[in-house]
């Protein structure tokens, strides 16, 4: 049986080899924004994204909380339309306004029809909720009072109360570890919001990824209206150094739930690390891959113990965390916390073997295709190759730098990044 | 579950089904094959035409258990070697089970779909289920039911919000089952549900992707083509008999705001040309939960600052009946009973106001525009075919249900508010928030986890 893989390796490469990449455009924009385009005419349709270095960690120690507002009272009011008007307008011509927000990158999406009635009326609605927002004090009350009472029921979720004590004892006092409380809620003014915006969403920080019905003289018109207006300001503001090293801590925090929620982890990598590949390529190995990882054939498929056990790498700006989670019942909970870190153990001390890499190669190469077969996916590498710099040629490169990785470089690089004896570790729901 | 989002009961609706190749094998399995050429992937969908609304009492969730122990092996596959030989080839899988039926699918390079198929065809015959397997699968489930139900208080009242809606009718029980059927199933239980319902002539698979439909229907006789047709079970019809007044209930769980569900009986779609009242209720839906401007958000959330979120749900498409849903979160301050108030309120006035063609052109538009989105998803095109041909419709009706749904009339939406909002078919629960420091042992799915 293990023998007939091996055929289907050189198979598949052979296929790959030929597999294209679409090709992207990259240009400044006169706005000095950075633009990212993927031209395509299969679908009437065109995808949009504007990215600014404006995460939750770009906050103020003392105003933690004004990033997210900022972000998604963007569309809360402009010049001449309410935030009913945007909502129904938008609704009239059939696009979809998205968004996304993290430590690192808040952004606004747009998804719309390319026929010219409908695609202009949606980007001229864009292009004012990005250069326009007024950030109206009634809807920042509102939204306040909401947001609030959500803290408040998060406060009762074990997913939530793991990943906000993780996060601290991860990050100690970076700002990767910050978690809004109510009273950081309570203080934020429609000034901090005016203040975040005109500092973070300048055009010179501005990523814009373009993908779909357009030509190039379109898109670079369309970059140009939705950025031309944007405050004026200096490069994306630096965040602090998230400190590598932490030591071993273990929180165990009572929760009525039948379950354990266990979080185990510590700082990982940069998106710019040089380990980057061999850390992913181990980590699909470890607990990365579905159903086919160590921890889950350890803890789930040989014994039963979770329905749900994973790692991962969040690779950032700066080091973002490495976290191992599962959920077990609580009577079980200190077994398989005693499982889960002899696997992080041995992985770390034993590295892997050829056989699992030759296996995670051809899943991840193999699957490549996968990974930009719709415009959606496409507009999401563009986003991130732009906001995080990655050469232009990242997709065209990036089954060649797996194919790289080897069985040495993956056990180095786990046993430099890796300590499982400075592990982070929060139980929620503890075993009482 | 069955709070779908307005969205995907609108995209379900949707479709234009040009390039759409069907052929049925002679044991019985239809194979349907929708070609897509964007990209050099594909993917196969198995659906089994059967879920857990085909469970008996005192199995409950086997159907689900089964989509598990489906990746345990067979006679020349064993237990994970599915997961890893899909894996080695670059592929993407997994599984589902709703109430209506159970499916499998795999996302890989084209090069790779005779593999997969070779795999599939194998599980859905030589299935072979070990005391072993079954033993660790049947845990995995359990924490799955921890996870998914017992600990989240919003899934446990809307299970058992579901258990109050359906009194008769199989949808009364979760997919995932109830906990003390799961702690009593055995394998034989498995082996039965594997023996009933596993036969080609009780699925369909759905081929989408950058492929050559007659190459395919050639690959799927090849490895499926050998599968003798089964003697499948007959299916005995489901009802659930017209509710005969108000129902109401209380659940308590760990949390801290009240949560609030109102399920009004409602119909699905069978004869596409004919019926106009699951139309009505999709638009319905729309106008009042379309878009952040709908009437629940603008009016509860943004106005009158009486709910947090405030939604409505349909789904015009199932084997059974369905139920047409409202929900929502009391503003800090604000009570269940002020949110329900505001929620009758607005169903009121489209009983006796009507809605606008402004609106209508609205949920029309959104709806045209999510036609075109559609095609990004081939995965999406392929679930789209397989829940209809799952639950009893053809890919054929998608294009005549787009041109209905368009077709709509402010009078249909409003005669249709007027006949199934009536009290007499409503079921309303509200989630009592319990404080985290009491043991909580009585909201906890009954303390029915105590092996």
């Amino acid at each position: 049986m293990r023998t007939k893989l091996i055929p289907m390796i050189a198979l598949c490469c052979l296929s790959f080899s030929a597999f294209a990449t679409p090709h992207i455009q990259h240009w400044q924009s006169a706005s000095g924004a950075q633009v990212y385009f993927v031209e395509d005419h299969d679908l009437p349709m065109l995808d949009v994204a504007v990215s600014f270095p404006a995460g939750n960690a770009y906050d103020d120690a003392n105003k933690i909380g004004v990033a997210g507002f900022t972000h998604s009272l963007l569309d809360s009011g402009v010049q001449g339309l309410s935030e009913d008007d945007i909502a129904r307008k938008m609704a009239d011509t059939g696009a979809q306004l998205g968004g996304s927000f993290d430590t690192d990158r808040a952004s606004i999406s747009l998804r719309t029809l390319s026929s010219a009635a409908e695609r202009d009326a949606a980007l001229d609605i864009l292009a004012r909720v990005l250069q326009q927002p007024l950030f109206p004090e009634a809807v920042l009350a509102r939204e306040k009072t909401s947001m609030i009472a959500g803290l408040k029921e998060a406060e009762t979720k074990p997913e939530y109360l793991s990943g906000k004590a993780f996060g601290k004892a991860v990050f100690g006092t970076h700002p990767y570890g910050w978690q809004e409380e109510v009273s950081d809620v309570e203080k934020i003014q429609r000034a901090d919001l005016e203040n975040f915006y005109r500092t973070h969403y300048s055009a010179k920080a501005a990523v814009v990824a373009l993908m779909g019905d357009m030509t190039r003289q379109q898109a670079e018109a369309i970059a140009q209206q939705l950025t031309a207006n944007l405050p004026q300001g200096g490069a994306a503001v630096l965040l602090p150094q998230v400190n590598r090293k932490i030591s071993a801590s273990e929180q165990r925090i009572a929760h009525p739930a039948s379950q354990s929620h266990i979080l185990i982890g510590a700082p990982g990598i940069a998106r710019n690390d040089p380990d980057y590949f061999p850390l992913y390529v181990g980590n699909y190995i470890l607990g990365g891959g579905g159903f086919v990882s160590r921890l889950m054939d350890e803890v789930r498929e040989k014994r039963g113990m979770a329905y749900s056990v994973y790692s991962y790498f969040m690779p950032m700006q700066q080091p973002g965390a490495f976290q191992i989670g599962l959920q077990t019942k609580k009577e079980q909970a200190d077994e398989a916390l005693k499982l889960v870190r002899e696997i992080l153990a041995t992985f770390v001390e034993k590295g892997v073997t050829e056989k699992e890499l030759i296996a995670a190669k051809q899943n991840i190469i193999g699957g490549f295709p996968l990974r930009i077969d719709s415009n959606k996916k496409i507009l999401d590498y563009l986003s991130v190759i732009g906001f995080y710099q990655l050469p232009l040629t990242y997709l065209d490169d990036f089954t060649a730098q797996v194919d790289k990785v080897t069985t040495k470089q993956i056990r180095d690089a786990f046993k430099r990044r890796i300590d499982p004896d400075a592990m982070a570790t929060v139980i929620v729901g503890a075993p009482e | 579950m069955r709070f779908y989002s307005l969205l995907l009961c609108l995209l379900l609706a949707s479709a234009a089904q040009a390039e759409v190749f069907e052929k049925t094998l002679s044991n019985g399995l239809k194979v349907i094959v929708k070609e897509d050429h964007r990209a050099p992937t594909v993917v196969q969908q198995i659906w089994y035409h059967a879920g857990s609304m085909d469970e008996k009492t005192g199995t409950t969730g086997v159907a689900h258990l089964l989509e598990h122990m489906m990746f345990k092996g067979t006679k020349s596959v064993p237990a994970g070697e599915f997961s890893r030989r899909i894996a080695a080839a670059g592929g993407r899988e997994n599984a589902f089970t709703s109430y209506d039926y159970t499916a499998y699918f795999q996302q890989l390079h084209k090069s790779q779909l005779p593999l997969a198929m070779k795999l599939e065809a194998d599980r859905m015959h030589n299935l072979d289920i070990s005391q072993e397997e079954f033993g660790k699968e049947i845990k995995v489930v359990m924490e799955e039911r921890r996870w998914r139900t017992d600990d989240d208080a919003h899934a446990l009242m809307e299970e058992r919000m579901m258990a109050t809606a359906y009194q008769e009718h199989p949808y009364h029980n979760p997919v995932i089952g109830w906990m003390n059927d799961l702690e009593h199933m055995t394998a034989a239980d498995a082996r039965d549900w594997y023996k009933s319902w596993y036969e080609p002539d009780n699925a369909t698979l759905v081929i989408a992707g950058d492929v050559d439909a007659k190459a395919v229907f050639a690959l799927a006789q090849r490895y499926y083509g050998g599968i003798p047709a089964g003697k499948r079970l007959q299916r005995k019809p489901s009802g659930e008999q017209p509710q005969l007044g108000i129902k109401r209930i209380t659940v308590k769980a760990p949390a801290e705001l009240p949560y609030f569900i109102m399920a009004y009986q409602a119909p699905t779609l069978h004869d596409v040309e004919k019926d106009w009242k699951p139309y009505a209720l999709s638009v319905l839906a729309g106008v009042l939960d379309g878009n952040e401007s709908a009437r629940l958000n603008k009016a509860l959330v943004r106005e009158q600052q009486i709910a947090i979120s405030v939604g409505a749900g349909y789904d015009s498409t199932a084997r059974g009946p369905s139920l047409f849903t409202l929900d929502g979160t009391p503003a800090t301050g604000k009570t269940v009973a002020e949110l329900e108030a505001a929620i009758r309120a607005q169903l009121q006035a489209v009983v006796r106001d009507g809605v606008s063609e402004e609106e209508l052109k609205r949920v029309r538009a959104q709806v045209t525009a999510a036609e075109v989105y559609k095609l990004d998803s081939v995965f999406y095109q392929a679930m789209q075919i397989g829940q209809m041909e799952s639950i009893g419709m053809s890919y054929r009706d998608i294009p005549v249900m787009l041109k209905k749904l368009q077709a709509v009339t402010a009078q249909q939406v409003q005669d249709v508010a007027r006949d199934i909002l009536q009290d007499d078919h409503l079921t309303v629960a509200v989630l009592d928030p319990q404080p985290l420091t009491d043991k909580n042992k009585q909201a906890k799915g009954g303390a029915a986890h105590a092996h």
